[in-house]
């Protein structure tokens, strides 16, 4: 600062200690304030925000002609014992359940966890499936995640029924669905996730349908 | 910084001439708009930080100077997070990641340190301005470059094509000072 000293004592008496922790006390009251003020402007604006993006993701597995709610805000969240609640997105016709959005987590991808979405008619059916998060390898594994992807088309209208159950995978397995050349792993991982949320759908149907909203917290 | 005295009108933008505040360059570069995205950002955090720093700066005695300044930054970055999160979603999602390191944009704090502190509000917000302008440009500018080189040249896509584009800056400018000088 212009006007100070160079040749100033390291150390000054308490009196300036006190002032100083007085001065940064006011800058961190004013940092409080504005960072309150902004977060108080600006919270349903970003939640709006964030709610359109989900909508987005949801339109990709839910048609918009099959419901008249919004989904994207009748959501329960799962709690799966891992520590990471998942949601499910419920999507309603006159009040009445025509379809489930379920989140799901295949952990066994080739590189990592895959995050999915897999749309699931009130009936059992699945209306589609979308990767929302993966690591699998760029150019390969990551073909499960290609928008728009025939080989996630190849789900939808299947149902536990159709392949029957232990037909749910890939067919190097011995199950009904292809794989993605040279993504074997990523392909049974996904195949197995979608098995997966279909059979938590079977087993917990009514129970999704019936649980009050709550609204999941942003990442 | 050696610009002393004089309001950084812009033209020596602390990007190109001192290499300050790169880090961002570097990551969110990659097209025109998200570079315009932080750099618009960085722009609203050094002119506010600017005014903020110069109206307060005669109360604060040098050794909390950087506290203080810090704290002051910390909460600015944060409030254009928020603003930049409501009001410019799509391009919040790709850039998002960056905004609160402006924080640490050298950049802000040396224009703090080295202007703001000893100049008062008025030609520190024009200083901020300047600053602010001649980094938003930079960041643009190598993020257009980067877009259009890309599809053809991959290098330009990557984190090291930054480097290469901003040192082939840095050289035309370097060039362009000298046979100004020689001239």
């Amino acid at each position: 600062m212009s006007g100070t000293s160079p040749e100033r004592p390291l150390i000054r008496h308490t009196a300036g200690g006190a002032r100083n922790l007085a001065v940064l006390g006011v800058m961190a009251l004013l940092a409080a304030v504005l960072i309150g003020g902004t977060w108080h402007y600006t919270q349903d604006r970003i939640a709006d925000n964030a709610a359109r993006r989900t909508l987005a993701e949801l339109s990709t597995v839910l048609p918009a002609s099959l419901y008249d709610n919004e989904p994207q805000k009748d959501v329960i969240l799962l709690d799966t014992g891992s520590g990471q609640p998942l949601p499910v997105f419920r999507a309603r016709r006159n009040g009445n359940p025509v379809a489930a959005v379920v989140t799901v987590i295949a952990p066994d991808g080739y590189v990592g966890p895959i995050r999915l979405l897999v749309g699931i008619t009130a009936s059992g059916k699945v209306l589609g499936v979308q990767v929302t998060r993966h690591t699998e390898t760029a150019g390969v594994g990551a073909a499960i995640a290609a928008a728009p992807s025939t080989w996630r088309e190849t789900f939808v209208g299947r149902s536990l029924d159709d392949p029957p159950e232990p037909r749910w995978t890939v067919r190097a397995d011995g199950g009904e669905f292809d794989a993605i050349a040279g993504a074997t792993v990523s392909s049974r991982a996904t195949v197995g996730a979608v098995r997966n949320a279909m059979q938590y759908f079977r087993a917990h149907r009514d129970e999704i349908f019936a649980r009050p909203a709550s609204l999941p917290k942003e990442p | 910084m050696t610009e002393g005295n004089d309001v950084n009108s812009g033209r020596s933008t602390g990007g190109l001439a001192a290499l300050i505040g790169i880090c961002p360059l570097l990551a969110a570069s990659t097209t025109f708009a998200s570079g315009l995205a932080l750099g618009v950002a960085s722009l609203v955090v050094l002119c506010s930080s600017n005014v903020l720093v110069s109206a307060v700066a005669p109360w604060i005695a040098p050794r909390v100077r950087l506290a203080a300044f810090l704290l002051l930054i910390a909460a600015l970055v944060t409030a254009v997070d928020l603003l930049f999160a409501a009001g410019w979603f799509e391009l919040y999602g790709q850039v998002g990641l960056f905004v609160p390191l402006i924080v640490t944009n050298c950049l802000i704090l040396a224009r703090a340190e080295s202007f703001a502190a000893h100049h008062g509000v008025w030609r520190s917000l024009l200083d901020g301005l300047g600053t602010g302008l001649g980094f938003t440009a930079l960041l643009g500018g190598l993020g257009a470059l980067r877009e259009l080189l890309a599809p053809g040249l991959l290098v330009a896509a990557l984190p090291a094509g930054a480097f290469f584009l901003l040192a082939a800056l840095v050289a035309f400018r370097q060039l362009w000072l000298r046979q100004r000088g020689a001239a």
